[in-house]
């Protein structure tokens, strides 16, 4: 009986080997059937009714008998029955003793057939009883439910299925993994059998296939192969396999450790890009108009709740709304930009520290706006198709895809804002203003139009950061204020007016809060990176990359 | 000009000064007054939910002027100040917490409950000495002016000036922020210190010691008013001044630019500690949120709406605040967010020298007086 022969069998038939489970499922009887046998013949069809119907009555071991059975009926309903029973989930009602699952409704309990998935009714907590479990016949439902895992199409399930069964390796489940791995295309799920192999062959008396394993072991970086390992180590008495133990698990230590490192480095990186877009529009505001904007998170607010707005119109297609929601965010900011900039800030040029005040009354005013609007609860927004799961390295290293995409979309930002700073006419204006004011006047330039444009423009980057935000944290009211400081510290410690000098003060501090992380915990690591912004601040005032040249003094 | 002693200067030439000391000696006994001695039905009763909201304003009003000290005549804009208020509150809340004893909800005498709760063995060494009210007040000054004293030595000598060191003030409570939020730093992580009993014996219930602190509050608002007059109007305060108004200026002709910088902002923050521990035993606890970057810039919003450079201004400015504050967020709670920050535009835009500089402006209107040429400078 293998997966094979299994699969070949009508839905709702199945074979059951009376021999075989009379010997207790014995690991050498499913060994030895890799090749199907003539047990067929002494097969009794049973279907997925009749056996669940038993589960009703009788003794735990009688109930055991039952679980057995059920694992052999070949019925997409199995699994289900078999994973509700594991979380004592599973009820049957007294009066027509029929087998339901429960969902609990204000106080009385919705139950649902396990047959059909048809509403079987209303019930209180008394008229129904559990199927009651045991220690012995978890562990039972737990095997179970790997092994009929293996059998799944969706590659995640079948992962999930062979790690659970690699927990406990024994002939059985081998047998299990080797059946599978002859079918078996992806390659991650490959090696994590290979590895399985190789733990179990370790338990054979032939010392040179103990050896061979041993080796073989040394490549992979499943967590059960260094455990392994390290009970060979402690338990052996034989000097060579000890030896050869030894050495594969440095092997393996130094691998591990270098993929701590890599993910330390690639955590570090996509901290740095998430403060890199929420600095970078800062960066224009505050470094290249020396405009302090204090409402610079509520504008990254209004961006994230433009993708709110975006979604909930284009419920369906929720990965067009976040491309539809970045050029839209990017105006909705943007124009909020013009409008504090016309309004509020050209009357507060050349006082800096009044700027800082007015600003950030109108980020209390935009927090209010939005509350009153939208309510003061976070607001749900959706993740796309494309940014959830990850890439899977090796079994210990993965990158998600939200991280990998916000990168790079960082990335993009900052270059376009650069090419638009050197390559357009704007960013010339924007440029000459920032330098001299009076003279880029005299030169014919509307120095007060290219303010109010290049407040747009920071303010515009800053909603196109709320449309990533949106996808990495709560979409509520006080998005904006749990960024600020951050955003702040990047600009400051990357040195004002420099777009290059954001880039890496935002890339640096993301990998050095990561590094210490792991040693100091998280929130001390942030202590320690505002601390040491604090003290780089006294070293050089001015930060990583000052402004060199006249100016400078302003 | 020949100086005057400091009681002459201040009876003969700071009229707005006298009106605000009057105005606190008045308070400060006729209140206490209305709550003791009048009978609670009485209309002129005052009662001590009142009077106890009058002594919160009050410290804040003192933090105020602790922070126009630095603000308003060195131009130091401090965007942590709160920090040095919510420390001297912790020394206060650490003398008040070991003075509940065993009357803790685990009754354990040598221990704070929270530390029983974390399974601590025993005190750790920065709590020694707490239970001594004297030991708590040398605190309640020494730790904040300490922390001002590093930090600005560290500041002042690089010439981090202006924005930036707004900024790292910044910083700097909201890295003390998030480390007065860790259990492991031992002072109540998240819910801070409270569930106070008493004071040097007396019940912080009983309404003779809320009238009391109360008192004691105007007493040292006062105390803090003619103190900062006193050095402002010294000869140090005027080098302060210049500092504020020309700072490379004043460096090129002599002066030690970075040690009276220094000097102000560390005597502001010993003002604002006394300030927080005057705070502490009225509302009852201190907690983390005191260290919010938020707090420090409401704080700011207050001196500049009263009116930089007046000391009283700053004061009137926290009362306003405030008061509008507890009654627009109890009556109109939606409101009180678009009040405060078109509270913030108003001030900065139209009205620069605050409610205090209106009014001069106002009266200069009103007699038909130009207005002079040459104004106190701010910036």
């Amino acid at each position: 009986m293998t997966l094979s022969s299994r699969k070949n069998i009508q839905i709702l038939l199945s074979l059951i080997f009376i021999a075989m489970l009379s010997a207790g499922y014995s690991a050498a009887a499913l060994a030895d059937s890799i090749e199907p046998k003539t047990e067929t013949s002494v097969a009794i069809v049973i279907s997925f009714e009749v056996a669940t119907a038993s589960l009703t009555a009788g003794s735990y071991s009688d109930r055991e008998q039952v679980i057995k059975k059920l694992y052999t009926v070949d019925d997409e309903r199995v699994l289900p029955v078999l994973q509700q029973m594991l979380k004592s989930k599973l009820y049957y009602i007294k009066k027509t003793k029929q087998l339901v699952f429960i969902k609990k409704i204000d106080g009385s309990y919705k139950t649902t057939s396990i047959l059909n998935n048809e509403d079987a009714g209303l019930f209180e907590k008394n008229k129904l009883k559990k199927v009651k479990v045991n220690n012995k016949l978890r562990r039972l439902l737990r095997g179970y439910i790997a092994q009929l895992g293996l059998k799944s199409t969706d590659d995640a399930v079948r992962k999930a299925a062979v790690k659970q069964l690699l927990k406990n390796i024994n002939a059985e489940t081998i047998a299990v993994l080797q059946v599978l791995d002859k079918k078996e295309t992806n390659s991650s799920i490959k090696e994590l059998v290979a590895a399985g192999v190789s733990i179990w062959n370790l338990s054979s008396n032939d010392k040179a296939t103990q050896l061979a394993s041993i080796k073989a072991l040394s490549k992979s970086l499943v967590p059960e192969v260094k455990l392994k390992l390290q009970e060979i180590i402690e338990d052996t008495e034989d000097a060579t396999i000890k030896k050869a133990a030894i050495s594969s698990l440095k092997k393996i230590d130094s691998k591990i450790s270098i993929f701590g490192f890599l993910e330390n480095l690639v955590f570090g990186l996509s901290l740095g890009s998430v403060l890199l877009l929420i600095a970078v529009g800062l960066a224009i505001t505050f470094g290249v108009m020396g405009v302090i904007n204090m409402a610079h998170g509520e504008l990254m607010m209004l961006g994230a709740y433009t993708t709110f707005v975006v979604q909930q119109m284009l419920p369906n297609h929720i990965t067009a709304s976040i491309f539809i929601s970045i050029p839209l965010a990017f105006l909705v900011a943007g124009a909020f930009g013009v409008a504090i900039e016309r309004f509020v800030i050209r009357y507060l040029y050349g006082r800096p520290l009044e700027t800082l005040l007015a600003t950030f009354g109108i980020s209390l005013i935009l927090q209010q706006l939005v509350r009153s609007v939208f309510g003061p609860t976070n607001q749900a927004v959706q993740t796309p198709a494309f940014m959830s799961g990850s890439l899977e390295i090796n079994s210990i290293f993965a990158i998600t895809y939200n991280r990998l995409y916000i990168f790079i979309f960082a990335i993009v930002v900052l270059l376009l804002l650069m090419l638009i700073l050197k390559k357009t006419r704007l960013g010339l204006q924007v440029r000459a203003v920032s330098q001299n004011r009076t003279m880029a006047k005299a030169m014919g330039v509307k120095s007060e139009w290219v303010d109010a444009m290049t407040f747009g423009l920071g303010s515009g980057i800053a909603g196109v950061a709320g449309v990533a935000l949106s996808q990495l944290t709560n979409v509520g009211p006080n998005l904006g204020q749990a960024y600020i400081i951050d955003s702040f510290m990047v600009v400051v410690f990357g040195g004002v007016g420099n777009l290059l000098g954001t880039f890496v003060g935002a890339m640096s501090l993301g990998v050095f809060n990561k590094f210490l992380e792991p040693w100091s915990g998280a929130v001390l690591a942030k202590i320690l990176v505002l601390v040491f912004i604090i003290l780089f601040i006294q070293k050089r005032p001015r930060g990583l990359f000052p402004k060199k040249g006249r100016g400078v003094e302003d | 000009m020949a100086r005057q002693p400091f009681i002459v200067d201040f009876l003969k030439n700071d009229k707005g000064g006298k009106i605000f000391v009057s105005i606190l000696l008045v308070t400060m006994f006729v209140v206490p007054a209305l709550n003791l001695l009048v009978p609670a039905d009485s209309f002129f009763h005052v009662p001590t939910y009142t009077v106890t909201l009058l002594g919160k304003y009050l410290s804040y009003a003192m933090l105020a002027i602790a922070l126009d000290l630095v603000w308003g005549y060195c131009g130091i804009l401090s965007l942590g100040h709160a920090a040095f208020f919510a420390l001297g509150g912790y020394a206060m809340g650490m003398y008040l917490m070991r003075q509940i004893g065993d009357r803790g909800v685990y009754g354990n005498t040598e221990l704070p409950d929270f530390m029983v709760f974390l399974n601590w063995t025993e005190l750790p060494w920065y709590w020694q000495g707490f239970d001594m009210f004297w030991f708590a007040m040398i605190m309640v000054i020494l730790v904040p002016g300490l922390l001002a004293l590093v930090f600005g030595w560290l500041a002042f000598r690089a010439r981090v000036t202006g924005v930036y060191l707004s900024i790292i003030t910044q910083a700097l409570t909201y890295a003390l922020l998030l480390a007065f939020f860790m259990n492991e730093l031992g002072f109540g992580g998240n819910n801070g210190l409270t569930d106070f009993k008493d004071i040097l014996g007396y019940d912080l219930q009983a309404d003779t010691t809320r009238v009391s602190l109360f008192f004691l509050s105007a007493l040292f608002l006062i105390l803090t008013y003619f103190l900062c007059r006193f050095i402002i109007t010294s000869k140090l305060g005027r080098v302060v001044v210049a500092i504020r108004d020309a700072e490379d200026r004043t460096r090129f002709i002599g002066y030690k630019v970075e040690s009276f910088k220094l000097w102000i902002f560390v005597l502001s923050a010993m003002i604002a500690g006394v300030a927080g521990a005057l705070f502490v035993p009225q509302v009852g606890i201190i907690n983390p949120g005191e260290f919010s970057p938020l707090n420090s810039i409401e704080l700011v919003v207050w001196v500049a709406i009263g009116g930089r450079a007046t000391l009283y201004g700053a004061a009137l400015g926290a009362v306003i605040v405030n008061y509008s504050k507890s009654y627009l967020t109890a009556a109109f709670p939606e409101v009180w967010l678009f009040a405060l920050g078109g509270l913030f535009l108003l001030v900065t835009i139209f009205m620069p020298k605050g409610v205090i500089g209106l009014w001069n402006q106002m009266r200069l209107k009103l007699q038909g007086k130009k207005q002079p040429i040459a104004e106190n400078k701010i910036e």
